[in-house]
């Protein structure tokens, strides 16, 4: 495992508090379909617009979405980066670990063959 | 395996089962010929330098990555490690004093071992540091991760 230089981590910090909330983690899973307004985010919540709105202000600083304005409305959009990095994160870390313990798993039979 | 990593707590979270009595994952983390045949991912070459398996004893391994760079780690025991439980301290070699404490913890029953690791560090950013590092190997995320990822998140807020 590496260390890695300065940057990113701080960054990461906030995306993966934006993530912590299941609202917010279904707001970024309807985003990968296309780009939404604020109406269309909360159309599958009993939650009303502000507050949706309150969770696209969380997403965004925290580089998650980026939100333009079209005719009357404000669409919504999914950035990427971010999230690529912490899955990133997640992902190399667990792969660390998972194929460690698999490796483990055909040692210990290795092991119990013996004994 | 699950591994639970929440915002804003210095921790990192690891259970996994093993259909294995404990002593033998106890031999299998503390017999330096046997944890080089585990640890770490397959594409690095583990070479344990130091393990000395005892309260106040040093260990010390080095992961050799395909251009022969290694990357050093080092810690002593806390207490007796027993096939019950291993406490010891983790540092980067390329990073003193940045220090995290791992509890691992074998529970066995009915011949099936969970493992739990709990690993402690002094702050979120130290946390997120060291987890970032593996990002370095060079894994790009798709679009399906990010599916993996929601799904996975959404699993662990329950």
């Amino acid at each position: 495992m590496v260390l890695k230089p300065s940057g990113s981590e701080v960054v990461l910090t906030s995306v993966f508090a934006a993530l912590a909330d299941p609202t917010r983690r279904a707001i970024l899973a309807r985003l990968k379909d296309g780009d939404a307004t604020v109406a269309e985010l909360a159309a599958p919540f009993s939650m009303s617009q502000p507050a949706v709105s309150k969770h696209l202000k969380v997403l965004e600083q925290a580089g998650l979405i980026s939100r333009s304005q079209r005719a009357t409305a404000r669409l919504s959009h999914l950035e990427a980066g971010p999230l690529r990095e912490a899955v990133g994160w997640l992902m190399d870390y667990r792969a660390y670990w998972a194929e460690s313990f698999d490796r483990l798993d055909d040692l210990l039979d290795d092991l119990k063959e013996q004994s | 395996m699950k591994i639970v990593a929440e915002p804003g707590v210095p921790q990192v979270l690891i259970v996994r089962e093993f259909n294995a009595p404990r002593e033998l994952l106890f031999r299998a983390y503390t017999e330096p010929e046997l944890v080089k045949r585990w640890l770490g991912p397959a594409d690095l070459e583990l070479v344990v330098n130091q393990l000395d398996p005892r309260h106040g004893g040093r260990w010390r391994w080095t992961h050799y990555d395909g251009d022969g760079k290694g990357y050093v780690f080092h810690g002593l025991y806390h207490g007796e490690p027993t096939p019950e439980r291993i406490v010891q301290t983790y540092e980067f070699d390329q990073a003193p004093g940045t220090v995290y404490l791992n509890l691992i913890t074998f529970d066995e029953a009915d011949g099936v071992t969970t493992l739990t690791q709990n690993t402690v560090f002094f702050a979120v950013e130290d946390r997120d540091l060291y987890v970032a590092g593996g990002m370095e190997r060079g894994i790009r995320a798709s679009m399906q991760k990010l599916d993996d990822l929601v799904t996975e998140l959404a699993e662990e807020a329950h």
